[in-house]
């Protein structure tokens, strides 16, 4: 399932939602984003996030979608708050349950690093100097880069 | 044709969004940038380096060789920086 929101979110409500009713998931794995209060020696006051609406979710549920034929699992969540944000405050939640650990873990991983390259939200922070659109990172490239296999393109590289 | 602009690539064109009627000549991504570019100051501004400029065409991640045409929902942004 994927939401997008200005709301902030219960993690462990979410969490216990996701697996509710199943006793065959074994494991479940959570990635929570917050809002740092720093950028590199600039100090954030607030950070704003925009979004394109209609293409968020087509790209999120894009980007689940590929987990779910990749890994065997029994149920994942994204949700990704959008609006005015505060230092500490919840930005986004990635989550896997599968029957094992393995499958949980790299999910999960998937889908943060996929959806920080793919899903079109851009970050306005406020620093004493004004507002800053912050700058994609090639660190979020190498990561996605890391899931695909460059000896035979087009295909990703199966699970280590 | 609907065009779309988030992020600076919005601040510096002024505008969230506009319906246009670009040129015939303007059948790719790449051409009708070239057509907006003579639209102002701030259009330029916003793609003066395409390198940084993303494109989607009805919500598709697309490259500048991509066609466009009218009633197509064409959206400029910066790269992402979600999560």
């Amino acid at each position: 399932m994927i939401r997008v929101q200005s709301e902030d979110f219960d993690l462990g409500a979410e969490l216990a939602m996701l697996t509710r009713g199943n006793h065959g998931i074994g494991g479940l794995c959570s990635f929570v984003g917050l809002v740092r209060d720093m950028a590199g020696d600039a100090a954030i006051s607030a950070m704003t996030l925009e979004h394109y609406p209609g293409m968020t979710e087509r790209e999120l549920e894009r980007i689940e979608a590929e987990a779910r034929a990749r890994w065997p699992l029994d149920a994942t969540l994204i949700i990704h708050r959008y609006g005015r944000l505060q230092p500490g405050d919840q930005i986004v939640l990635v989550a896997a349950a599968s029957a094992h650990r393995q499958a949980a873990f790299e999910a999960c991983h998937y889908l943060i690093d996929f959806l920080k390259t793919r899903a079109p939200f851009w970050k306005l922070e406020d620093t004493p100097d004004g507002g800053q659109w912050v700058d994609a990172r090639a660190s979020d490239d190498k990561a996605v880069a890391r899931w695909v296999d460059h000896d035979n393109p087009g295909h990703e590289k199966a699970a280590e | 044709m609907r065009l779309m602009y988030f992020a600076w690539l919005r601040e510096k064109v002024g505008v969230s969004e506009e319906q246009a009627e670009p040129p015939a000549e303007a059948v790719t991504v790449g051409q009708l940038l070239d057509w907006l570019e003579g639209r102002g100051q701030g259009y330029a501004d916003a793609f003066a380096d395409r390198t940084i400029v993303r494109v989607a065409v009805n919500q598709e991640y697309v490259t500048l060789d991509h066609p466009v045409a009218a009633g197509d929902e064409v959206a400029f942004f910066p790269p992402v920086t979600g999560g």
